[in-house]
């Protein structure tokens, strides 16, 4: 990072601006297997971690690296890993195991071109259900993007508030174009931004701890490896005592537990923003770097004289479909503006009232979604052709 | 402290079969950490998916059940997080050798202070019988209907070539023997293995004629020996019991505070 003014303005990589913002969260733990797209924040972690007194490990790949940070957040560390496509499909057994378990951890996901090895260089937005259903079996996630690096910063934060206050995985789902453009990013100052501590409990040493006990707000304090407290962690359904189970009360009480605690929250874990909304009789709903394009192609319009809207979804998980529902509610077209084959359209049209308004802007060849690809598709939809 | 404190006996009975060699491998582990004095708060005893991975659940340590293989990658996690502290490692023979082999190479290669306990049984216990990279050839199992002609991985051999620092043998039988290696092995600075070859009457023992729970304990008597002996020499089909390396080598986390000293220097 080049910092060029006294105001602490500076000009960096979206990669390096996600490393910055989990240090500045308080991340003292990074375990992670290089790839691209995303190898420059491994890279900004390897030189900036040691300095900040933090740990750093490179390991074997990237099933070993989450698993790594899962075991250092039972210390007490905040932890993040950061990978792509391939190591991020590596992930989701363990990705599981953090959710079972309730461990506090970041997991950036810096998209590009699948299935498979794919396009390592160039962009896409297709893991979008991926970090939805990619792990096995019943769950909820939550998952942020961002779609430039002031927001990145902000919501990479917020992905370790989250993650300790709901004691959850939580995914920044982030894109090739932005982990590689550089632009201006005005660091926070320490303090600006809020940071979640950790919730420890207040349980003292001789009493009997229930690790997995969740307090009526449904938070569960926790107790680091290491201190006075010890318990059993696992994988498996268990009980308050984190001890394996297969009681059907029990077992039904864990899953609603793991499902309520982040479907009930949906409000306050709701991220967003929207320009030219009220009077908008076409809405574009957008998000990561596709949202740039959209953004264009709105305030391009909008000087002639056309009612075009965005709506800039900032969380994609748990999706906000009540939010998508009002924003829409006046709208005559829905376009979705992102890069794959559908994904996050299919949510907006279970959200709407009208699905048959909802359309499909795209781009999977890799190449960046234009304002001009968007624009052909708003012809089409309002029968000018193109 | 007594034995029975470091046992959460509010969980028992423990899911073992009669005649298990896991848990004459936990009395054994159990003795050695009350003869170092160790304080149960300062040992994480983790594990991956197996018969023996369910140790953990059993001892009032900071415990931590993972998935199948991968125990020593959240080891590794949580001994380079907070390096005062004990890491215990049980693992399976096929939790450590099949689906965690890259885990424990690496492992070994990095010579982080961790103990690494394989408890050898030559089979898949939970899953029913099935082979693993243990078995050896002409081994029946429910996979195996025909008996097995996959070669086995030499743990020891294994082990050293990865750059364990710290690499031993022992059975269930030898329990004193096995105290002494896992005493040596908790104490070493930098990566230890410790296989404890651990009869399966259920499901190795009766499908491959070796009887039951005395005539397998029988069995690793007849067919072991240590490392060295004139019996090993005489007879090299015999198994060799005993430390196989022990060397003093750069610990991984150590490395890392020098690391850390020299940018706080920068």
């Amino acid at each position: 990072m080049t910092n060029n003014t006294n105001n602490n303005t500076v000009f960096v990589q979206g990669n390096e601006v996600c490393a910055e913002a989990a240090l500045y969260a308080g991340m003292g733990f990074y375990a992670g297997y290089p790839i691209t797209p995303s190898s420059e924040i491994m890279e900004h972690m390897a030189r900036r971690v040691p300095a900040t007194g933090g740990r750093f490990l490179q390991m074997e790949d990237e099933i070993a690296s989450l698993a790594a940070i899962i075991g250092a957040s039972l210390t007490g560390h905040k932890v993040m890993t950061a990978t792509s496509g391939p190591g991020f499909s590596l992930m989701q057994e363990t990705l599981g195991f953090a959710m079972m378990a309730e461990i506090p951890c970041v997991i950036v996901n810096v998209q590009r071109g699948g299935p498979s090895t794919g396009l390592p260089t160039q962009a896409a937005q297709s893991d979008v259900y991926q970090a939805r259903w990619g792990t096995h079996g019943d769950h909820s996630v939550i998952a942020l993007t961002a779609s430039n690096n002031q927001d990145l910063f902000e919501i990479t934060v917020d992905a370790f508030n989250m993650a300790e206050t709901y004691r959850t995985p939580v995914i920044v789902l982030i894109d090739e174009v932005i982990g590689h453009l550089r632009e201006k990013l005005q660091m926070p100052d320490p303090d600006e931004l809020e940071v979640v501590k950790r919730l420890r409990t207040a349980v003292p040493h001789g009493v009997d701890y229930h690790p997995y006990l969740p307090r009526e707000d449904g938070r569960l304090p926790m107790s680091d490896f290491g201190d006075k407290h010890r318990y059993n962690v696992t994988g498996l359904y268990h009980n308050m005592w984190g001890f394996p189970t297969t009681d059907p009360t029990v077992i039904d009480g864990l899953i609603h537990h793991l499902v309520d605690k982040i479907e009930n929250n949906l409000h306050q874990i709701t991220r967003y923003k929207e320009y030219y909304l009220s009077d908008a009789d076409c809405v574009l709903i957008s998000y990561g770097c596709s949202a740039r394009s959209a953004l264009h192609i709105v305030k391009n319009r909008r000087q002639r004289g056309m009612k075009l809207g965005l709506l800039e979804l900032q969380s994609l998980w748990p999706f906000p479909a009540g939010l998508v529902r009002e924003k829409c509610a006046g709208a005559q077209h829905i376009v979705v503006v992102e890069m794959n084959m559908g994904q996050v359209v299919h949510e907006v049209k279970r959200a709407v009232d009208h699905p048959e308004r909802v359309y499909l802007a795209n781009r999977v060849d890799g190449e960046f979604i234009t304002p001009t690809n968007i624009k052909n598709v708003l012809r089409v939809i309002m029968g000018r052709g193109v | 402290m007594a034995m029975q404190d470091y046992i959460r006996s509010r969980f028992f009975p423990h899911i073992w079969c009669v005649g298990c060699g896991h848990g004459t491998a936990l009395n054994a582990l159990l003795r050695t950490v009350e003869t170092l004095g160790l304080d149960p708060s300062d040992i994480v005893m983790v594990s991956g998916i197996g018969c023996s991975s369910r140790m953990p659940g059993y001892v009032d340590f900071h415990t931590l059940h993972t998935l199948h293989g991968r125990a020593l990658a959240f080891a590794t996690g949580t001994k380079m997080s907070k390096p005062e502290l004990t890491v215990l490692v049980p693992m399976g023979d096929g939790d450590a050798l099949a689906i965690g082999g890259n885990h424990f190479i690496h492992a070994c290669r990095r010579n982080i202070d961790i103990t690494a306990i394989v408890l050898n049984n030559r089979i898949y216990g939970m899953t029913g019988g099935q082979f693993s990279p243990l078995s050896g050839p002409g081994v029946v199992a429910t996979t195996a209907p025909y008996a097995t002609y996959d070669p086995a991985f030499d743990v020891m051999r294994l082990a050293v070539g990865a750059g364990a620092s710290f690499a031993a043998r022992g059975t269930t039988y030898h329990v004193i023997e096995l105290q002494q290696l896992l005493l040596k092995a908790i104490s070493h600075k930098g990566f230890s293995v410790v296989e404890v070859l651990s009869p399966c009457p259920t499901h190795f023992g009766r499908r491959n004629q070796q009887g039951g729970s005395v005539e397998m304990l029988e069995w690793l008597k007849a067919n072991t020996t240590k490392l060295g002996s004139k019996a090993a020499e005489e007879n090299p089909e015999l198994i060799t019991r005993g430390i196989f390396v022990e060397e003093e080598r750069p610990e991984y986390c150590e490395q890392y505070e020098q690391v850390l000293a020299q940018t706080r220097e920068e």
